[in-house]
């Protein structure tokens, strides 16, 4: 089941519209969702190659502010096909039965300095639980908004591998998400 | 003085190579083909520690060899054989360097960094790219088939001198004395 085609601009114009004034389409090529995980005493790299974003940012205004997320966790890019096979399984992120995860923001704080704290509730695997996270915004040479931050979730927690991959000495509780979101500079 | 024998150095050099080579390589046969699992990824934690043991042996192994050359070959081995053997030597140190790093390269292009016996973290030597993973997987895998079969030739080649030439070419790279 193919849940997400890439972002393409008129699907892009449509969900402006379709999420009210404001919200800016994410520049989906420029941007990134990735992680690091820790197996065995060394980093493990992996993305999404597949997820949609509904950002609606605005400094001055951050209680009008929103970030939505969608992440088709069948789309997981990792060292091999084989184990992108591995963590579909139901014992994994169980993609069949849960095929996204969703991240809702319900507040945002200016904390100084082009620094923010994004808080929400991060729902995986039929688990939903707060998070709070910084990102830091910046302007590249293009205009565009910058965004990225870094935040440390438990898998255990949401039961992602479990049975003899639920050791965490072989594959860590902690894994390191790091998103980058492009935002175009405002019309 | 001419030396016919290899010292207790260069024959430990030799024999420990050997060992961490024949474990490597039938160590990667057997956990390619592995279903995943835990033990899967240990296998290929161990894998790379070999691979990274074998590369620092031969650097260290080269650099000894500078310094206490090799016997000398013996008198009666006709000028083409002395030539192909240097080949193949020279061929088996160029293996054994190339093969654990283009190892440790793949391992970088699949986004799985490599840390030496859990002590020394690598960094990657390229980013993570699945095509470029792709490619040098099979140049990792190709390096070890030219290496199994330079290592026939190599075994071949002493059992051809011990029993037939009857020369001691294999005798002064075994154990004792």
């Amino acid at each position: 089941m193919r849940l997400f085609r890439p972002f393409i601009p008129s699907l892009a114009v449509m969900l402006m519209a379709s999420s009210g004034a404001g919200a800016q389409a994410v520049l989906i090529d420029k941007s990134e969702i990735r992680f690091v995980s820790r197996q065995m005493g060394v980093n493990v790299e992996g993305r999404f190659r597949k997820w949609k974003a509904n950002v609606d940012f605005r400094p001055k205004e951050l209680a009008k502010s929103k970030a939505e997320f969608e992440i088709d966790l069948a789309s997981i890019d990792l060292a091999s096909e084989e184990s992108e096979t591995e963590v579909r399984r139901p014992r994994w992120f169980d993609t069949a039965k849960f095929p996204v995860a969703t991240f809702h923001s319900t507040a945002m704080k200016d904390l100084g300095g082009d620094r923010y704290e994004i808080a929400g509730t991060l729902t995986l695997k039929g688990k939903a639980q707060d998070e709070k996270f910084p990102i830091e915004v910046k302007k590249d040479a293009a205009g565009n908004s910058v965004a990225t931050g870094e935040f440390t979730i438990k898998r255990l927690a949401f039961n992602i591998g479990d049975g003899q991959w639920g050791d965490p000495t072989i594959v860590a509780d902690d894994v390191i998400v790091r998103v980058r979101m492009v935002l175009p500079r405002a019309a | 003085m001419t030396r016919y024998r290899y010292t207790r150095t260069a024959r430990t050099f030799h024999w420990l190579a050997a060992l961490l080579i024949f474990t490597g390589f039938a160590l990667g046969l057997y956990m390619s083909d592995l279903e995943f699992s835990p033990d899967k990824l240990r296998y290929y934690v161990w894998h790379k520690w070999l691979g990274i043991t074998v590369f620092l042996l031969a650097a260290a192994r080269l650099a000894w060899r500078a310094a206490n050359p090799a016997p000398a070959l013996p008198v009666a081995m006709p000028a083409w054989q002395r030539r192909v053997a240097v080949a193949a030597h020279v061929l088996l140190y160029a293996l054994m360097l190339a093969i654990p790093l283009s190892g440790w390269i793949y391992s970088s292009a699949t986004g799985v960094s490599v840390a030496y016996l859990n002590l020394v973290d690598l960094p990657n030597l390229v980013p993570k790219d699945r095509e470029m993973a792709k490619t040098l997987l099979l140049l990792h895998q190709s390096l070890n088939y030219l290496l199994a079969a330079v290592v026939t030739v190599h075994v071949a080649a002493a059992l051809k001198h011990h029993f037939v030439d009857r020369d001691d070419i294999l005798a002064r790279m075994l154990p004792g004395r």
